[in-house]
């Protein structure tokens, strides 16, 4: 059974007071008063400013968390908003931006390292630091094999041709100074980011 | 960008998204922001309506710019030059130029070397050979103190004036309607609503993107617009420029830090193998002005070279070793770009490769040459927050990705990284904006950060380097590394480090301390040339100084009405919205136009709306240009030897074009395609001929959707669930295709199927006499994800790039269409 009641009749009913309220506890709420359920959604969330991931407006984004930073909780972004502060976007986002939660939480987000050994076809689950240490000896043995410290000319020229590297233009400022530090560093020329696309 | 730079001083947006509003006219050209950039599009439709704005929008297709926009018309892929340069021959033959703009703050005074010339479609200086010039010709006469001889009155024939003007004389407005496919009467109807922007206080922003960018001229495309806007003095106001309206959220980050083949952070260039001689590599980038009493802002060079020397290697960088000089990896290509990289992959020259958030499967040119290169590794490792089809290249899915896992011997790992919602930092707009932004939740499972994986390896290495010794660690083991956590730096220590701090006392000439040991800077001209200060990018000085982090500031406030929030975020360089714009001022240091105020000279120094891009006590009585990067000090229509196919833009044909030969030059077969252009023998084998692929296809993107990462998430796939092409109606009654039906695009490099679009927005060209369709296809969609799996259009791309830049020609190619 459902009761529609509506918000004048509530009121009234409201006359008879205790009864009212236990209605409303029973789930007879009317209508307005469901719908103002909603806005009760995002009471006690965390906001957490961010810009958005996609395109190069860099429009204002407000991130909705469950969580309080407390040990044993763990956040959960269940909301996203446009910032209405911002005076790009002013509180817009575009298709794309307004749906970032279904990317954030993509059955497509990877969880684990894996290697996908020479020949197989499946992917194999494997440890943080097995996977580092690997990797990490693939580079040094190329790296030793074919690092050129003269080209053939007899410059000196301490470059590693044999291993390339794209870094991401969705990554931070901060992310992309660090990889420019070490990769560069490794004397890899074969470097690139999306700009180059 | 790489069109940008040589005609103003720097590769980068040059006004801002909310400066859009401030424009009278708009045009749209070589992008389709209301597509791709929606929010930001707001900024046209306020024009519109604050200004009475108009909207031009010219594109191959009727776009969703187009439907708002005041004129549209449709133009063949890769012709804009042609379309660019009738505007410039139109605007100096009819004298509808701004005099005193272009007199004083261009170059159409200076004097070009008697050797230069341009016949027959080819500059002075080629060899075929090589498909490279000698560009020892593409100079200025000197006078003997070795500045550039000038002629005022402009009447000399070797001008830049006069050569300008000769050169675009043969882009007739009949060459325009014959090569663009546009009537003329509707070439002519845009030229005189641009041209009324000539007037100082009117403007006409340009807005483009990969349009421009993604085609075998595409720099020079670029140089066009920003020639045009030189011309209608509308460079450096409000309202005005030219938008470089970038696809990604920190592609500008990731470019002035230098993450490309040949560059350092902040527009610094690597060496080249001949540069042996550090005091050399300085000499040639520390560009001394070309015009007396000029700023030319790179003669600082060194400053800020060896402060990232000190960011980079702290105590081991000295005077006595040249910072290390020796350490640097140096080029012997001009650029190790994809294409080239991923040319010498497919011949099995590479061992391993890395991908951080970056799926070149998808994402390069000729798919089926990348799954081959791919295939040929030792190991690739793929970071990604999502699962993506590089990853999984020797995986088969069938038709949309048909291999033999066995057959494939590279090792594959795949790392899971956050994204942007979980981790701290900055991102830099298209406007040059640095916006930082806070971690909100954790990543799922095991993910990490991109910086704790770089530096897991970098800390393995130097640990194999310690114990076993091995190829030139040097540079490896004395990487600064003095963070807090060293197993996981944060964001913001790497931030300081970028902005940079002075590692002595630094006293001003009058022995006042400026800074103290170890304190941040406060912009890039404290930096010292002597090992005093470090500073990872020297272009980012001032993104967080001893008043804390500049680009979290919130204050929206927008004194002048006119939308320059300095005090929101902060943008590069010294938070100057608006480049160039001693510009919006008369040479008097009055603004042009009461609309137009931006900064000006208030009798002492240069105040204003905006940050002044400029000395700001340098009076208007000196004389000093505007474009304080360039050597003279002046916008640059003469590109002199800057770009690698001539110092004029001139129109070459795509690699795949429908029409026969280059209608420029009819009777110069080398002058059909870019003269100067790099193509591998491998690729040019695999370009089609009008012939087999008769119709010209453009590729692009979709607002409901962003390149692959969207076909991942949900509510994205289900507003657009699957891979479809776009056709004309009228070629679809010739190949009898209805709306739906499934059709198969080929190319001489492959083929995709997809779902049929047939539609009034494209129309068929009527070009040199013969009729081209074109054929549009979105980029989305690959075989990963929760949308609708799909073939990846870029099976059918072309490997061949930019001659600057080594972009690949994604606009504009050639396929075939047929039912199945």
């Amino acid at each position: 059974m459902t009761l529609q009641v509506t918000r004048r009749q509530f009121f009234k009913l409201g006359a008879a007071g205790m009864a009212t309220s236990s209605m409303a506890m029973m789930g007879f709420a009317p209508d307005a008063a469901q719908a103002s359920i909603r806005h009760f959604k995002l009471t006690g969330a965390k906001i957490t400013r961010n810009i958005c991931t996609y395109c190069s407006v860099g429009c204002g984004m407000l991130l909705y968390s469950r969580g309080d930073g407390s040990i044993n909780s763990t956040d959960d972004i269940y909301h996203v908003e446009g910032d209405p502060d911002h005076p790009v976007s002013r509180g817009s986002l575009c298709p794309k931006g307004a749906g970032v939660l279904d990317f954030i939480k993509s059955e497509s987000r990877l969880s684990h390292p894996e290697v996908r050994e020479p020949g197989s076809s499946e992917w194999k689950r494997i440890s943080w630091d097995d996977a580092l240490d690997r990797i990490a000896r693939h580079m040094k043995d190329d790296r030793d094999a074919n690092f050129e410290t003269h080209d053939e000319n007899g410059n000196l020229v301490n470059r590693w041709l044999s291993t390339g590297f794209l870094a991401a233009s969705a990554t931070t400022n901060e992310t992309a100074y660090l990889t420019h530090k070490i990769v560069r560093n490794l004397g890899i020329l074969s470097f690139d980011n999306q700009a180059r696309v | 960008m790489a069109g940008l730079a040589p005609t103003y001083g720097r590769g980068a947006m040059t006004n801002h998204w909310v400066d859009i509003s401030n424009a009278n006219l708009v045009l749209s050209m070589g992008g389709n922001s209301a597509e791709a950039h929606p929010v930001g599009f707001r900024w046209v439709m306020e024009a519109k309506e604050k200004n009475n704005a108009k909207l031009i929008s010219i594109d191959p297709r009727y776009t969703r710019t187009g439907a708002v926009a005041d004129y549209e018309v449709n133009i063949r892929t890769g012709t804009d030059i042609v379309f660019l340069g009738g505007l410039i021959n139109f605007l100096l033959e009819t004298d509808q130029i701004q005099h005193e703009y272009v007199r004083a703050y261009t170059d159409v005074s200076l004097i070009v070397k008697e050797e230069f010339g341009f016949h027959d479609g080819l500059f002075t200086g080629y060899n075929p050979d090589e498909n490279t010039y000698d560009k020892s010709s593409w100079s200025y006469e000197f006078d003997d103190q070795g500045y550039v001889k000038r002629d005022d009155t402009l009447q000399h024939p070797r001008c830049v004036y006069q050569l300008m003007r000769q050169h675009y004389s043969r882009y007739t407005i009949d060459m325009v309607e014959n090569v663009c496919g546009i009537p003329s009467q509707n070439v002519q109807e845009v030229w005189n609503m641009i041209a009324e922007t000539a007037v100082p206080d009117k403007t006409m922003t340009i807005l483009y993107a990969l349009g421009w960018t993604q085609h075998s001229i595409g720099a020079q495309i670029i140089r066009t617009g920003a020639m045009v806007q030189l011309l209608l003095g509308n460079t450096g106001l409000p309202g005005g420029g030219v938008n470089a309206l970038r696809g990604h959220s920190n592609i500008q980050g990731l470019t002035d830090l230098g993450l490309l083949s040949n560059l350092l952070p902040g527009y610094m260039r690597l060496p080249s193998a001949e540069e042996q001689d550090y005091q050399g590599y300085i000499k040639k980038r520390a560009k001394q002005p070309l015009l007396p009493g000029e700023v030319s802002y790179w003669k600082f060079y060194e400053r800020f070279h060896v402060s990232l020397m000190k960011a980079w290697y702290g105590d081991a960088a000295q005077a006595d070793n040249n910072w290390c000089y020796d350490w640097l990896p140096k080029l012997t290509e001009p650029l190790y770009d994809v294409i080239y990289t991923f040319e010498r992959m497919h011949k099995g020259k590479l061992t391993g490769y890395f991908c951080q958030g970056f799926n070149p499967l998808a994402s390069f040119p000729d798919k089926n040459k990348t799954s081959e290169a791919l295939a040929k590794l030792k190991y690739l490792v793929v970071m990604d927050p999502l699962a993506v089809e590089t990853a999984e290249f020797w995986k088969n899915y069938g038709e949309l990705n048909d291999v033999d896992s066995s057959q494939i011997q590279t090792e594959v790992f795949r790392l899971p990284t956050t994204c942007f919602a979980e981790d701290d930092g900055s991102i830099v707009n298209s406007a040059r904006w640095l916006q930082w932004h806070w971690k909100a939740a954790p990543p799922p499972g095991e993910a990490r950060p991109d910086v704790s994986i770089m530096a897991g390896l970098l800390h393995r290495l130097q640990r194999m380097y310690r114990e076993e010794g091995g190829a030139f660690p040097d540079p490896i083991l004395n990487l600064t590394w003095q963070y807090s956590n060293p197993e996981d730096p944060g964001a913001e220590e790497l931030a300081m480090e970028y902005n940079g701090r002075a590692l002595t006392d630094i006293y001003d000439s009058n022995r006042n301390i400026r800074r103290r040991k170890g304190e941040l800077l406060d912009d890039f001209g404290m930096l010292q040339a002597d090992g005093s200060t470090s500073c990872g990018c020297w272009i980012y000085a001032g993104a967080w100084t001893e008043d804390g982090n500049q680009m979290a500031r919130r204050d929206n406030a927008d004194p002048f009405g006119i939308g320059m929030t300095l005090g929101w975020a902060w943008a590069w360089p010294m938070n100057r919205r608006i480049l160039y714009n001693r510009a919006a001022a008369r040479p008097d240091g009055t603004p042009w136009g009461p609309e137009k105020r931006l900064v000006w000279w208030n009798g002492h120094r240069w105040v204003g709306a905006d940050i002044p891009d400029f000395p700001d006590a340098s009076p208007p009585s000196a004389g000093v240009g505007p474009f304080i990067m360039n050597q003279e000090g002046v916008g640059h229509f003469f590109g002199g030897s800057m770009m690698m196919e001539g110092p004029f833009p001139e129109h070459y044909e795509p690699f795949e074009s429908p029409i026969v030969g280059n209608p420029l030059h009819p009777n110069n077969p080398q002058a059909v395609n870019n003269p100067a252009a790099r193509v591998f023998p491998d690729d040019r084998a695999r370009f089609g001929t009008a012939k087999e692929f008769p119709y010209a296809a453009t590729t692009y993107r979709l607002t409901e959707h962003f390149h692959f990462w969207t076909t991942h998430a949900k509510l994205n796939s289900i507003m657009q669930p699957q891979k479809f092409v776009e056709i004309g109606e009228s070629l679809a009654n010739e190949l009898g295709i209805k709306e739906g039906n499934k059709v198969r695009v080929s190319s001489k490099r492959g083929y995709i199927e997809a779902v049929a679009v047939v539609t009034k927005r494209i129309k068929p060209l009527q070009i040199t006499g013969q009729t081209v369709h074109q054929v549009g296809i979105p980029i989305h969609w690959g075989f990963k994800g929760v949308a609708k799996h799909g073939f990846l259009t870029n099976t059918l791309t072309p490997a061949v790039g930019d001659a600057n830049t080594q972009t690949p020609e994604f606009k504009s190619f050639l396929v075939n269409v047929e039912k199945i």
